[in-house]
């Protein structure tokens, strides 16, 4: 891919107390490009996801998104946050507030949409993912898959530029995995910037055009995903798909 | 024996028991009225990210103040406020009512502020992530997202301590502020009759919180209806 690049990261380091979690990773993600993460458990995937819209601060290094430094403590965050959609593991969808409301809070809170505008908006985003009808229900009422999905048309309310998926279907039983799945083939689809942190290896190589694997806090080696499921270079690489490819 | 005195003490005294739940009712609604706008403020001041170098001045003095009233009992604040106050601050010349209101609303506000806080540190931490990934700031994502959800922990242990604090005002007996158990004392006093008074008392008391917690869980019903 030799896009224009979206989100430039500079010798990011992490680390918690003495724990060192990102040990500087330096690399880029064009626009429109789909990148998924793969790696053990405590190689430093979600950290890394989590510092890209600065969730969690770096404790060195810069990112840029969209050619501003986004760790530079004078920028307003918020506002490059709008432009970053993340969903999470565990879905955080608002119980308080309707399936509806979930979906317009952000756009008409931060004046991007009036009222009727984003409810326009929130129902053409929910036909989309068949939960029209629920509009007016409170998400207690959905099942894992159908949250999941909602947290997803949720971040797309904000029309982003990039969607962050931090194992998105890890919390899911496993027959609601594929429809959360499907949602993000048809973004992926469309052209939607993407970095997903994932554990589901055939939608990994189905979906990306650059797959990472992360260990030890580094970019332990990437690639298109033939090469890296297929012909990986790494021996760590290796290892880790000898074990979770059966 | 027994219930003619009972009879007899309502029938002749019964505006002094009456007088006395006003007070008491009085006093615990004060209290709890300030103890709350108090507490809420203690609350947000402990969540102050205001700091001078690694030390956060409004995170420890509220800490303080909450360990030291949560850790000595509320007969010894009561003493504190009414005698040492005063002739430490001679301006502040306190009736025994208001420095007992006092001691008891600087008490609650300590309990309230961490019913405030532990109400809002229940709420999942994925709530405040997802609200923020949205792009909504600190404060927008805490009116929005945390505190209306906060609120549902928070109340429920706001009306116990209502209840606590009607209970707790008998201590300000001791300084005969007019409240039930003061009343109980004057009418036990004047009559040499400790247990009839005593049970009416009682009864008053048991009453008053008994319905109240009664409203209570019909009030958290309602709250954990209108969700699903």
């Amino acid at each position: 891919m030799n896009g224009e690049s979206l989100i430039r990261v500079e010798d990011l380091h992490k680390s918690f107390g003495k724990l060192n979690v990102l040990n500087g990773i330096t690399d880029q993600i064009h626009k429109g490009e789909v990148v998924t993460i793969i790696g053990p458990s405590g190689g430093g995937k979600s950290t890394f996801l989590r510092c890209l819209n600065l969730l969690e601060v770096p404790t060195s290094g810069h990112v840029y998104f969209e050619g501003v430094d986004i760790t530079n403590k004078k920028v307003d965050i918020n506002l490059h946050r709008q432009k970053m959609g993340m969903v999470f593991q565990h879905f955080n969808v608002f119980p308080h507030m309707t399936v509806g409301k979930n979906v317009m809070l952000a756009p008409t809170m931060l004046g991007k949409k009036s009222k009727a505008e984003a409810l326009e908006q929130a129902k053409a985003l929910l036909a989309r993912i068949g939960l029209l009808d629920k509009i007016d229900e409170y998400p207690g009422k959905l099942s894992g898959g159908q949250k999941q999905r909602l947290a997803i048309v949720r971040a797309l309310a904000m029309e982003p530029d990039v969607m962050l998926f931090d194992e998105p279907t890890s919390a899911l039983d496993p027959e609601m995995v594929g429809e959360v799945l499907q949602v993000i083939k048809d973004l992926v689809k469309d052209g939607m910037t993407t970095v997903i942190v994932t554990h589901e290896m055939g939608f990994a190589r189905e979906v990306s055009d650059r797959v990472f694997f992360m260990d030890g806090g580094i970019i332990a080696e990437q690639g298109a995903p033939s090469q890296i499921f297929g012909n990986p270079v790494n021996p760590r690489t290796k290892e880790f798909l000898g074990k979770v490819l059966y | 024996m027994f219930w003619d005195n009972v009879v007899f003490l309502l029938q002749n005294y019964g505006n002094l028991f009456l007088v006395g739940t006003g007070y008491t009712l009085l006093i615990s609604a004060i209290t709890v009225f300030f103890g709350t706008i108090f507490g809420a403020l203690l609350a947000i001041m402990r969540r102050s990210n205001l700091h001078i170098g690694p030390v956060y001045p409004l995170r420890i003095l509220v800490t303080i103040y909450v360990e030291v009233i949560r850790g000595t009992p509320m007969l010894l604040q009561l003493y504190f406020f009414y005698f040492l106050l005063p002739s430490l601050v001679t301006v502040l010349e306190m009736d025994a009512f208001t420095s007992v209101t006092v001691a008891c609303i600087v008490n609650s506000t300590a309990y309230v502020a961490e019913i405030i806080r532990a109400g809002i540190d229940a709420v999942d931490k994925g709530q405040t992530e997802a609200a923020r990934s949205l792009g909504l700031s600190g404060h927008q994502t805490m009116l929005r997202v945390v505190l209306p959800q906060a609120v549902k922990n928070i109340l429920p242990a706001l009306c116990n301590e209502f209840v606590s604090v009607i209970k707790e005002t008998s201590l300000a007996s001791t300084f005969f502020v007019g409240e039930l158990m003061s009343q109980y004392r004057t009418i036990s006093g004047a009559l040499y009759m400790p247990i009839e008074p005593l049970v009416i008392v009682g009864v008053i008391y048991f009453l008053l919180t008994f319905i109240l917690s009664k409203c209570i869980s019909a009030f958290e019903r309602r709250l954990k209806a209108s969700e699903r």
